[in-house]
């Protein structure tokens, strides 16, 4: 009885702790999202210096959305560079965080190396891309050596065709992205008790053996994290495509996925076909999660 | 970079059926060379960058070079020296990216806290709704963020900079599932049989506990909105407000009889600098003294 | 990846037209004079900047963004064109300028011809008619009649003015010009380019002595746009006009002989034609790309070696300028009026900016000035004087086709083509893709 009034007492500062995050989550945040919505039903846009609308127009964005069947080209889009963003990127993540883990290995210079990863990360994606097209010009040093070693007779122009825009999008993304995956987890490794590395070594267990066996379980608070946030963030993958096709999604918007051309639709203001593109948008990604959610299993500890 | 995958995957595979594992001295080459790989690869844009910083802009424009140049020093004076106000500029940037990676990571800590921590009725719901709002592209709620801060007449001022970073949805998200792998409940129970108030409990006992948590977001908010041009570059119009992107901006899109490649290299080593001594020092709690067999830092 | 990191590279466009009201420096109140004491210049970068504070006679320079002439301030406000961050900006100050605090007001505002419609010619009245500040059409009697239509209302009413008048020309390779067409005179090199036919056949004959004609199929993109017959807008729906589908099947041809590439403008790819080695034939541009962006600063490029040469090329055309506008609701209109005269009409200060600068001048008395004298030599163009041709392209270029959506227009045109050229895309495919891009940017409009 004692115990249980006690309990609720402590209880009460919950509320307290989450006031000062509810307070400026729902001016920042939540107020902006029910207007998204709200827009969504409208036909409002901006002509120059004049406004048109809004005028409600039910569900005519949504039609208008899906009537030309390109937004399921962007959805493609955006799934084929997902996985060729995300797939490498999750796995050198890991194989490094099992590298730097791993007591056997007695790698050297393991801090330099863990802190290495994560400068490209510091570099801004515009200037970033400015290196990209001077290296990848079809005058650049890398068209120099391929020419040079006799791999191709002509400069190949890797932003004319679909694979290799795709596949530097991909690379950048990649550079830019698993030093910070990597220390995410290298962080939540942290967190782990020593002493069951220990044990297992001592009862014979291999590298790979304690790292499938017992990082990952005792991880997987964090690992969830780390698919959750690399879905959401692959669904709204929009700056590296934006910087090196120009806006463009080029050749022939293969390269665009469904943030660059919500993009297209906010250069003029167009609140009510953003708004339905970004609640389509919220649907998928919230299916996709909680999909994510069941296969990784519930991650309450209860 | 395909056949170091390639070979990786397949090493991986093949120490997974021998029971022993392959040999360490094998696993260990393999890990030095694949490391050595990644490091050049990361490193070799910062040498880039600075190479640039050292050329004159027709060089620049001319193309790559491995080499650098001679217009260093000239390249720097032109920068100091102009009439964009750098020095201010990069205050500002610290300011604005250093209270918001304070804000950051202390409220959502907080908040992640109080929402592993208590039991009460709103617990579940708040927690579905944060992630919730996770899953909105931010592009859509900064069309009506900035139409929000003109309302309020807050332009020209960093608060609206700084203020949102108290509620980041990916940052609480983080921090919980950190404490759910690494905060034990006793602990903070032994903490109250000691006597210790709740928010005590929290700041004297938790946050230390968080330390590699804490300083992975706070790298991760400092950088972004260090990097961050787009939200300020509406919001900033006075040039003693304004930060380092907005001012590189500046630079690129100068007229021609000052377009000046040189100094925008330039301008962008500098300002990348102060973010890689943030990282260094931060970046102590991460890679100081991971996981097992190494030496506690 | 993360959230949050979204918001790092958030496009212009997507906010809307929100941004701020750009608030003055507090001024001493109580002056005399029944004019505002602050005058707010809205701009994109310094150009302006520097031209008033180095020939505007009193201005004083108080610090990067402060000036002072008289006894009124001058606050510049500079939003950079990334992201289209300075459209935005001018769009949320602009409508409701009128309603602020006098101090407040935006005074003048720069544009350029790609969008100057979208402010001069809107149906919310945002600029004052030169008309209305006193400026008659004698006062303008000087200017070339382009730099006049690119910031005429569809009432007729000229609501902006330009000390500078962007004519352009090809410029050439003059060693090329003599391996191929036996002399690097300006007359026989026109002969040999003088319209498009002759232009593509003098391709087929650079193209054996290894030159390409062009560095990309952009470069000419320019001129044949400004030469249409009608808007790339008509009630409400997108005409491409002949002389564009003409770029189109030139440019294909071109590319498909390997007479020319696909880089962007400012590429590195396009600029390589600025050395020797990177054998390309011409390059067309103003005044401001012969003396800031031909690399004449670096040994061994063409134009420090003096080795290209300037003459009219196929059609002519224009390529940059910035025109000044007068903001309505302006608290200082004489005084806005005054500086666009001295700056645009006033034939000293012109020819100094002229000098001193290198702007060709929107000036037919100070281009006939420096035409006739050794003042207009140019070492890039080999001690060539430009003056003489750029005036009468000055002349020539015709501007009353000018749309509101010309840089929506001509950017998303030219990027779809792009998929055509390198062989991505059908013609008709790369059409398709234009006209779905175009109607997003714009809801208003149809395209067929």
């Amino acid at each position: 009885m004692h115990n249980n009034h006690k309990a609720v007492r402590y209880n009460r500062w919950g509320y307290i702790f989450v006031i000062p995050f509810l307070v400026v989550f729902v001016i920042f945040q939540l107020i902006p999202l029910v207007r998204t919505i709200y827009n969504s039903f409208f036909e409002n846009y901006m002509s120059g210096l004049s406004h048109i609308g809004p005028t409600f127009v039910q569900f005519g964005n949504y039609v208008k959305l899906f009537s030309s069947g390109d937004i399921w080209k962007y959805f493609g889009n955006t799934m084929i560079m997902w996985v060729m963003c995300f797939v490498p990127q999750l796995f050198f993540s890991l194989l490094l965080g099992a590298w730097f883990s791993d007591e056997m290995l007695r790698l050297k210079g393991k801090r330099f190396f863990k802190t290495v990863i994560y400068l490209p990360n510091l570099i801004m994606a515009s200037a970033f891309a400015m290196l990209f097209f001077t290296l990848f010009s079809d005058g650049g040093p890398i068209n120099s050596i391929l020419v040079g070693m006799h791999v191709i007779d002509q400069p190949y122009k890797f932003f004319s065709h679909v694979g290799s825009t795709r596949g530097l999008i991909a690379f950048m993304n990649f550079l830019m992205w698993f030093g910070n995956t990597t220390i995410l987890l290298m962080a939540g490794m942290m967190g782990i008790d020593t002493s069951l590395f220990e044990a297992a070594s001592v009862d014979g267990a291999t590298s790979t053996q304690i790292f499938f066996k017992v990082t990952l379980p005792l991880l997987r608070p964090i690992l969830v994290y780390v698919l959750i946030t690399s879905l959401i963030g692959g669904l709204q993958l929009f700056d590296v495509p934006q910087i090196l096709t120009n806006g463009s999604g080029d050749p022939m918007r293969s390269s665009m996925t469904m943030i660059m051309y919500l993009n297209k639709h906010l250069y003029s203001k167009n609140y009510g076909m953003a708004g339905a593109l970004s609640v389509f948008l919220f649907v998928i990604t919230g299916v996709l999660s909680v999909i994510v959610f069941k296969l990784v299993g519930s991650d309450n500890k209860e | 970079m395909s056949n170091t995958s390639n070979s990786n995957t397949t090493s991986a595979e093949t120490a997974k059926k021998k029971k022993k594992g392959m040999p360490v001295g094998v696993r260990k080459t393999i890990a030095y060379i694949v490391l050595t790989l990644i490091t050049i690869l990361c490193l070799f844009w910062f040498y880039v960058l600075f190479i640039n910083a050292t050329r004159t802009n027709s060089q620049i424009t001319h193309g790559f070079s491995a080499v650098p140049g001679a217009s260093f020093l000239n390249n720097w004076n032109n920068l100091i020296h102009g009439t964009l106000p750098v020095l201010r500029g990069m205050l500002n940037s610290f300011i604005i990216a250093g209270c918001s990676a304070f804000l950051c990571v202390y409220f959502s800590a907080m908040t992640a806290y109080g929402l592993y921590a208590y039991e009460f009725k709103m617990k579940k719901f708040l927690n579905t709704m944060i992630l919730g709002i996770m899953m909105i592209p931010t592009q859509v709620t900064a069309l009506g963020f900035v139409q929000l801060v003109q309302d309020m007449r807050l332009e020209d001022n960093f608060i609206p900079l700084i203020i949102p970073s108290i509620s980041v949805p990916v940052t609480y998200f983080y921090m919980r599932q950190y404490m759910q792998s690494s905060l034990p409940m006793a602990l903070i129970e032994a903490a109250r049989i000691d006597g210790s108030g709740e928010f005590h409990t929290f700041n004297a006992i938790v946050l230390p506990l968080m330390k590699p948590a804490i300083a992975v977001q706070a790298i991760f908010t400092f950088v972004s909105s260090w990097n961050n041009y787009f939200i300020p570059s509406l919001i900033l119009h006075k040039d003693k407000m304004k930060t380092l992107p907005i001012l590189i901006a500046q630079l690129r899109s100068a007229d021609w009889l000052k377009f000046d490649m040189g100094q925008v290299y330039m301008m962008i080593a500098f300002s990348i600098f102060p973010v890689i001594i943030v990282y260094l020092i931060l970046s102590r709690y991460i890679v100081g003294g991971v996981a097992v067999g190494a030496v506690k830092g | 990846m993360k959230k949050k990191v979204m918001s790092i590279v958030l496009t212009a466009s997507m906010v809307a037209s929100m941004a701020a009201p750009v608030l003055a420096e507090a001024t001493t109140e109580g002056a005399a004079s029944d004019e505002g004491k602050v005058l707010n210049i809205q701009c994109w970068n310094e150009e302006f900047k520097s031209r008033i504070t180095d020939h505007y006679p009193g201005y004083e320079e108080v610090d990067a963004t402060h000036g002072k002439i008289g006894d009124v301030d001058v606050v510049w406000t500079i939003t950079p064109s990334d992201d289209n961050a300075y459209q935005n900006n001018l769009d949320s100050v602009l409508p409701d300028n009128e309603n602020k605090d006098a101090d407040e007001r935006t005074d003048m505002f720069l544009v350029e011809a790609d969008y100057a419609l979208k402010y001069v010619n809107s149906d919310v009245e945002v600029t004052i008619p030169l008309a209305d500040l006193g400026i008659t059409d004698d006062d303008l009697s000087k200017q070339y009649q382009y730099t006049k239509d690119v910031v005429t209302d569809s009432e007729g009413k000229q609501r902006g003015i330009s000390w500078q008048a962007c004519s352009a020309g090809l410029i050439y390779n003059r060693e090329a010009a003599k391996a191929v067409l036996g002399s690097d005179d300006p007359e026989t090199v026109q002969e040999a380019v003088k319209d498009w036919d002759s232009f593509n056949a003098t391709a087929a004959k650079l193209k054996e002595a290894g030159y390409k004609i062009t560095s990309t199929v952009n470069d000419t993109y320019r001129v044949y746009s400004n030469n249409v017959s009608a808007p790339w807008v008509q009630d409400g729906k997108v005409v491409i006009d002949d002389n564009i589908m003409k770029w189109v099947d030139d440019s294909k041809a071109l590319v498909d002989a390997g007479e020319t590439g696909t880089a962007d403008l400012w590429s590195d790819d396009w600029s390589a034609g600025f050395f020797p080695d990177g054998k390309v034939f011409c390059y067309f541009g103003p005044a401001w790309l012969i003396n800031f962006s031909m690399h004449a600063d670096e040994e061994g490029s063409i134009a420090n070696q003096g080795g290209w040469g300037l003459c009219e090329g196929p059609q002519g055309y224009y390529w940059g300028g910035t025109w000044i506008c007068a903001a309505k609701g302006t608290d200082n209109p004489s005084l806005v009026k005054d500086i666009m005269l001295t700056m645009c009409t006033n034939n000293d200060v012109m020819k100094e900016i002229a000098t001193a600068d290198s702007d060709c001048v929107n000036n037919s008395e100070v281009l006939a000035e420096l035409a006739n004298s050794d003042e207009g030599a140019n070492a890039v163009l080999g001690g060539q004087n430009p003056y003489a041709q750029l005036a009468a392209g000055a002349e020539n270029v015709d501007m009353s086709n000018i749309s509101f959506y010309d840089q929506g227009c001509n950017e998303e045109f030219q990027s779809a083509m792009k998929n055509y050229f390198d062989g991505n895309a059908t013609k008709d495919d790369a059409l398709a893709q234009f006209k779905t891009a175009i109607t997003e940017k714009y809801p208003e409009l149809t395209a067929e």
